[in-house]
């Protein structure tokens, strides 16, 4: 695989699958005639921060249902630490969730929420009280708990909410959208704190998103999930550089695609002829393809570097294109090519240089190009 | 823009002036005149009551119908029966009518308009031809019977009608949409995923039940139970068509005080008396109302 040039940083964190914390093994779920999920298989370590993200009704809440016990699967198993929980009803699973509404109690004030847990489990009242403190310590909601619900922000909700599902102590915490229901400015702020907590305290966090930002940066591992089946698994990096299908790589980020067929397969590169990009696109690795597939080559925007002149490096992709549109960002600039057949690219650039003349302008004639190992090589 | 805010405020006022003008006339002064009327003495002539003045011009008012209420044991007897007949229907009406409006709650929405019509359905029908088909019913040669006796479970017909029992059913069948309604719409609000937390948090589902359906389900609970016990309270057809001769109830006397007796202050008095014990709970609804409002909006 092409992935092994780049691997020598190992990215996985799931060391051994005989560890596995949490083993999904065959889970379906169906409604009716609709498959929700659909024989999923999965491995999750002991303190990772997994994501399972996908876009509303990929069945990804349906799964983190089952795995809390709020819906029987139809088929399959789930074990956590070696226990199989199939069975278990939600209130003996050791397993806690935040939910997306984040579910907090209207009729108890803060504090009473937080401590609901551990009075169903019948802890004395001197301990409930000293966990509560730690919690409330943890949330930074210390001046808060004998508000009443709606009395609170919706970060300060979030926050009930996690404490709430965290002070039992949970082998495994669920989270469902944590961070949807939140504005930008304190989604990147809880983020990071989600983060510390989760390192602080070492539970093993299943994360349910559609927002593949926050899965970038929360996550050790991603599982992108497409119509009940995880479509790929594996760290962020991973499912950015190396997509393994077409809606993965489209999914996650932006990408250009350019539709072509083999015409010659190398010990090290192989070659597409593709209309779309009117001229043969090279890229590394041997993909198990023969000559005359269908595939289709597919580069990431900031991979792509524009230049007034062509390029003098033989190996790379050079394409001829006009600037159609352009865009300041601040940090990045964004570039709309047209190719000479026609087909329009994204590019993205970095801005390095501190200047408020534009490097390029609309409609002037450039080069685009692009490393051979840049180019992803989807046979989906 | 002045000028509109103005006729806004305006409008506003006339909105709100209509329905409170209707109120006091339909029902605050109509309610003077009864306070006035339970004050005076009984006289045979037309209007079968002393006048609030007498010939000097003086006030005219006694307590004396007050008095004889306290007094004459008859009266505390029937207020406490139908409190208990009340009461009871309210309860039955709650036994049955929570699982059903939870259950209307929780269907799909298709489901569940069809069950809310259905639930409305029987007030197409007029209320009295609604009790006269459950005498039908219940009668000692009635459809139950009959086929009781068919099938062989019993010989001879069991006494239903004319019985307290009777009362009960009348009552709760007649007033059961009216606990369903602010249950089910207190019900169908509710955050399922409320349920769902207090189980993952270790409640079985009986717990997570009476730790956050039902006092979530409270002001429903309150607002259904009003609105059964307060007509019940003053049922006057049902008790008269379904239950036996020796059950008194306070609807019953305010009638006979009125149109048998023609005893006009008598039966103002008694009037205001049962208004009276039924300010109680709508105080006591006021007031939870206001509570729930500030703890959950």
């Amino acid at each position: 695989m092409q992935k092994a040039d780049y691997d020598s940083e190992n990215l996985s964190i799931v060391t051994d699958k005989s560890e596995a914390f949490i083993r999904i093994r065959g889970i379906s779920k169906k409604f009716g005639d609709f498959t929700a999920v659909d024989d999923v298989n999965l491995d999750i370590g002991r303190g990772e921060l997994f994501s399972i993200l996908g876009g509303s009704g990929c069945g990804k809440s349906t799964l983190l249902r089952v795995m809390a016990g709020f819906e029987t699967p139809t088929a399959g198993t789930i074990e956590i630490d070696g226990v199989d929980i199939t069975e278990l009803p939600p209130y003996e699973r050791p397993v806690n969730m935040m939910f997306q509404s984040y579910a907090i109690f209207p009729h108890m004030n803060v504090e009473k929420n937080i401590a609901y847990g551990l009075r169903k489990d019948h802890v004395d009242n001197k301990e409930i009280a000293q966990r509560v403190d730690d919690m409330l310590e943890l949330v930074q909601l210390v001046d808060f708990r004998e508000r009443k619900p709606n009395q609170l922000s919706g970060g300060q909700r979030q926050r009930v909410a996690l404490a709430r599902a965290l002070i039992k102590r949970p082998k495994v915490l669920l989270l469902d959208e944590p961070l949807a229901a939140l504005d930008k400015k304190l989604r990147e702020q809880t983020q990071f704190e989600l983060m510390n907590i989760q390192d602080e305290l070492g539970i093993t966090f299943v994360v349910v998103t559609h927002d593949q930002e926050e899965a970038m940066t929360l996550s050790t591992r991603i599982a992108v999930m497409e119509e009940g089946r995880f479509l790929q698994v594996g760290p962020p990096k991973e499912i950015y550089e190396f997509p393994e299908t077409r809606f993965v790589a489209d999914f996650i980020g932006t990408i250009n695609m350019f539709e072509g067929k083999v015409n010659r397969v190398g010990d090290e590169t192989i070659s597409v002829e593709s209309a779309e990009a009117g001229t043969s696109l090279r890229a590394l690795g041997n993909h198990d393809v023969e000559v005359g597939q269908s595939v289709c080559i597919a580069v990431r925007p900031e991979k792509i570097f524009i230049t007034k002149h062509e390029p003098d490096n033989d190996d790379d992709v050079r394409i001829r294109g006009v600037v159609d549109d352009l865009g300041y960002l601040g940090n990045l600039s964004l570039y709309r090519i047209r190719l000479e057949s026609g087909k329009m690219i994204q590019v993205s650039s970095q801005n390095r240089r501190r200047s408020t003349k534009r490097f390029v302008e609309w409609e002037d004639k450039i080069w685009v190009s692009w490393r051979p190992r840049s180019a992803i090589v989807l046979t989906d | 823009m002045a000028l509109k805010k103005r006729q806004g405020a305006l409008w506003q006022r006339i909105t709100i002036a209509v329905p409170y003008l209707w109120l006091f006339v339909f029902f605050l002064l109509p309610f003077g005149i009864i306070l006035k009327i339970s004050l005076a003495d009984p006289v045979i002539a037309q209007p079968p009551f002393t006048p609030f003045f007498d010939a000097d011009g003086g006030l005219s008012i006694t307590i004396d119908n007050f008095l004889f209420l306290l007094t004459d044991k008859l009266y505390a007897v029937t207020y406490i029966k139908s409190i208990f007949m009340a009461a009871t229907a309210m309860v039955l009406c709650l036994a049955l009518g929570f699982p059903m409006a939870y259950g209307i709650a929780r269907a799909n929405p298709t489901t569940r308009s069809l069950l809310l019509l259905l639930i409305v359905l029987p007030f197409w029908i007029s209320f009295l031809l609604r009790v006269y088909a459950w005498m039908g019913l219940l009668n000692n040669y009635g459809v139950i019977n009959n086929f009781l006796m068919w099938v062989g479970f019993i010989d001879q017909p069991i006494q239903m009608m004319y019985t307290d029992f009777a009362i009960f059913i009348g009552l709760t069948y007649t007033y059961l949409p009216f606990m369903i309604l602010p249950l089910y719409a207190t019900l169908e609000r509710m955050d399922l995923d409320l349920v769902d937390a207090a189980q993952d948090l270790g409640a079985s589902r009986t717990i997570a039940f009476w730790d956050i359906t039902w006092p979530l389900a409270r002001p429903g609970v309150i607002a259904g139970c009003l609105l059964v016990f307060i007509p019940a309270m003053g049922e006057y057809v049902i008790p008269y068509l379904l239950g036996g001769p020796d059950t008194l109830l306070i609807g019953r006397v305010l009638f006979d005080e009125f149109f048998v007796n023609r005893d006009w202050p008598l039966a103002s008095s008694v009037a205001i008396m049962l208004l009276l014990i039924l300010v109680v709970p709508i105080v006591f609804l006021q007031r939870s109302q206001a509570r729930d409002a500030e703890a959950t909006s």
